[in-house]
């Protein structure tokens, strides 16, 4: 899977998408879930803002310092008998870690789970040399049995898929004779890819943080199963984008605070893993050889550009999960492996306005991205920049947002939703109402009428209105 | 022996051009303007800390109990029997025989048929096996995170990493000492072993309670790859 997981365009892929009732209850199902348990933990934490702020004062500060960072994780990497190739591209990538998968002989290759290492298409890139490449995060595991089917959340991969068709994708291929219940499918994914853990050849990782001063690199999963890819196989490959890192223990402490509260509403998830250069003397797991990848891939050319800020991602979605946009049309309907916002503003940037320049106008440039952000990345104005600069280029917008976002059932487009919304929404309000006046609203009215009073649906609704006044009342 | 680096020069121009600057390798220690961290269980008496840490393991899915170094046996014991005992494998770690674990781990369990394993850097391919069919995994947490319920791990030659990732059951025990508030207190222990030139392990590991996974329609399933069940025992004299 390179960047662009689809060759449709991208009004197919929407209408498609728009259809999947499934995708659209569990996606906005789990953007709830993601977003209470965000903000509760935030709210545990206290001072949340400052929390941001610091986090956005140390992305800030490598990213300005980047070439110096670098620079001393390889020095320190190096130290610790890893070797570190720079790779301007994913080619270039992918060209070294096939060489080292023949130089090893490798028939078996397992991975925890990698953003980058999608972006530059490397299970194929291994596949071509006869590898056997077995993903092992559980969503990424059932994606690639399921025919190799694109990821459509950066956290949670395989979010559009129910546990019945989960269970039916195991069955198809693999012979699975258990029920649908997810404990059943761990079970088997688990006595599945023990024997591939310990068999296996390689083991591939991504890289939350590098940690620059020691050499490190920090993984972070709730699974382990990153712990069992590194602590297994004799050699250890580890892909990095090569904005991933920070100065010392330190502040990976605070980015890792603030990825596991803003990626799954956790204080810190099971594990996380810093890992230094190979096994030590007399150590009996660990890799013995040890290679950490960095790739440029086009992230050079954002660096001094105005679009900087979205190389302060450090990837816990939390933008994804408060966009309305993306609660709509699901993952897959952006076309890449970074989908929400941080894939409307990545996507282009990294593989080209060409495949991407529909995604700038898959968004209502509401903002909630933005005020999610734990790193304070300018979301939306990037968003906007991004349409400025296509339409600038190409003297017109490459599709009509109206038409978008009545496509995306935002706004009183749909006849049949409006209804229902504005007939469930007078009784579902009573409680709120006083004197015709919704004053302490729930949910997203909660902010809108602490400051002010919101004017209570009609029972009396406007199309009702109309089509009485337009027929003169003669009904 | 040192690894090599390929490419580093060029690469590392491009980005310095890019940000306008000449190549950098020197760089003064950035003072950062906001210091939340700080303010967290700011304080807190050990004794509050250890209430915090038992708070915190209902939310991960974690056994907690409290015990001294008198009744650790007692209490180590009871947790291996509700785990099935069976096996267990164990770090070559002499604290095990400070906090008076000897008897139980000599005698008590192979007359009760309870096979104990413990890690051996001459051994390492038995070393991997016998992790992998254990039951039990016991290891000794270096620093506790009272605010997340985190222990952390440090490997060596004698602490293999799979003692913690490969059974099923994994058991920590947890010196009261090694309690902080969180994991600011962890880095900084870390980054100033750095700066002092140490050498630090080459895993580290901050473990938070059972493997999971929310991947299938959101629902948490405990142990996924790693441990299915988890149990701290806090040794409140150590």
């Amino acid at each position: 899977m390179s960047m662009k997981t689809s060759d449709e365009d991208f009004q197919h892929r929407l209408t498609k998408e728009l259809e999947n009732t499934f995708m659209r209850g569990a996606v906005s199902s789990a953007q709830e879930r993601f977003q209470t348990r965000r903000l509760k933990q935030a709210e545990e934490l206290g001072h949340w803002e400052e929390w941001r702020s610091h986090g956005e004062e140390i992305r800030k500060h490598v990213l300005a310092n980047l070439d110096y960072y670098l620079y001393q994780l390889s020095e320190n990497v190096s130290k610790r008998g890893g070797h570190v190739y720079f790779a301007q591209t994913a080619k270039e990538a992918t060209d070294y870690i096939q060489r080292i998968a023949k130089k090893k002989n490798a028939t078996k290759i397992v991975k925890s789970k990698s953003m980058v290492t999608e972006e530059i298409n490397l299970n194929a890139a291994l596949q071509q040399l006869g590898c056997e490449v077995i993903e092992t995060d559980l969503g990424e595991y059932i994606l690639q049995v399921d025919d190799h089917e694109p990821p459509s959340h950066i956290v949670v991969p395989a979010l559009h898929k129910n546990k019945e068709q989960i269970r039916d994708v195991f069955k198809e291929k693999q012979g699975y004779e258990k029920t649908e219940k997810p404990e059943e499918l761990a079970l088997y994914v688990r006595e599945k890819l023990r024997n591939e853990y310990l068999t296996a050849d390689i083991g591939i990782t991504g890289c939350n943080f590098a940690i620059a001063e020691s050499g490190s690199i920090t993984l972070v999963t709730n699974e382990g199963n990153a712990d069992l890819v590194t602590a297994l196989p004799k050699t250890q490959i580890t892909v990095m984008g090569m904005e991933r890192i920070v100065p010392t223990f330190e502040e990976m402490e605070v980015l890792v605070g603030l990825l596991t509260r803003s990626a799954v509403g956790q204080k810190l998830t099971s594990y996380i893993t810093t890992l230094t250069g190979i096994r030590d003397e007399g150590d009996t797991d660990g890799p013995e050889e040890f290679h950490l990848v960095i790739v440029d891939n086009g992230r050079s050319d954002i660096l001094g550009s105005e679009f900087q800020p979205i190389l302060q991602c450090i990837r816990c979605a939390a933008c994804v999960n408060v966009c309305p946009v993306y609660r709509h049309i699901g993952g897959h309907t952006y076309g890449s492996i970074y989908s929400g916002p941080v894939g409307i503003i990545l996507s282009p940037l990294l593989g080209g306005y060409d495949d991407f320049k529909e995604l700038p106008y898959a968004s209502t440039l509401c903002g909630a991205c933005t005020d999610a952000c734990p790193v304070k990345i300018p979301l939306h104005q990037l968003i906007l920049r991004h349409r400025q600069v296509i339409v600038e280029n190409e003297g017109k917008a490459p599709i009509s947002e109206k038409l978008l976002m009545k496509a995306f059932g935002l706004g009183a487009s749909s006849p049949t939703l409006y209804k229902m919304a504005t007939k469930m929404a007078s009784p579902a309000m009573y409680p709120f109402t006083k004197d015709h006046k919704i004053s302490n609203g729930p949910g997203p009215l909660k902010a809108w009428t602490e400051a002010r009073d919101f004017p209570a649906p009609n029972k009396d609704r406007f199309r009702d209105w109309f089509k009485h006044h337009e027929k003169g009342g003669e009904e | 022996m040192a690894g090599s680096i390929q490419n580093r020069d060029l690469f590392l121009s491009k980005i310095a051009q890019k940000l306008g600057h000449a190549p950098k390798t020197e760089l003064t220690r950035p003072t950062w303007q906001y210091q939340p961290q700080d303010r967290v269980l700011k304080g807190a008496t050990k004794d509050e800390l250890v209430e915090v840490l038992v708070n915190q393991c209902q939310y991960i899915d974690t056994e907690i109990l409290k015990t001294n170094t008198a009744n650790l046996s007692d209490a180590l014991q009871k947790v291996v029997e509700n785990y099935g005992g069976h096996s267990v494998i164990t770090w070559k770690d002499e604290r095990f025989q400070s906090y008076g674990l000897s008897s139980l781990m000599t005698e008590q369990w192979p007359q009760a048929n309870i096979q104990l394993y413990e890690w051996d850097s001459a051994q390492p391919e038995e070393n991997i096996r016998q992790a992998e069919k254990a039951n039990i995994g016991i290891t000794i947490s270096e620093i506790t995170l009272a605010e997340s319920g985190t222990a952390v791990l440090f490997s060596s030659k004698d602490k293999g990493r799979s003692v913690s990732f490969l059974p099923e059951n994994s058991i920590i025990l947890i010196p009261k000492s090694t309690i902080v508030p969180r994991m600011t207190q962890a880095a900084r222990f870390i980054s100033e072993k750095i700066r002092n030139g140490e050498q630090i392990a080459s895993c580290i590991n901050f473990i938070t309670g059972p493997s999971n996974s929310a991947d299938i329609e959101m629902i948490p399933v405990i142990g996924v790859h790693g441990p299915i069940k988890a149990t701290y025992i806090v040794i409140e004299d150590r």
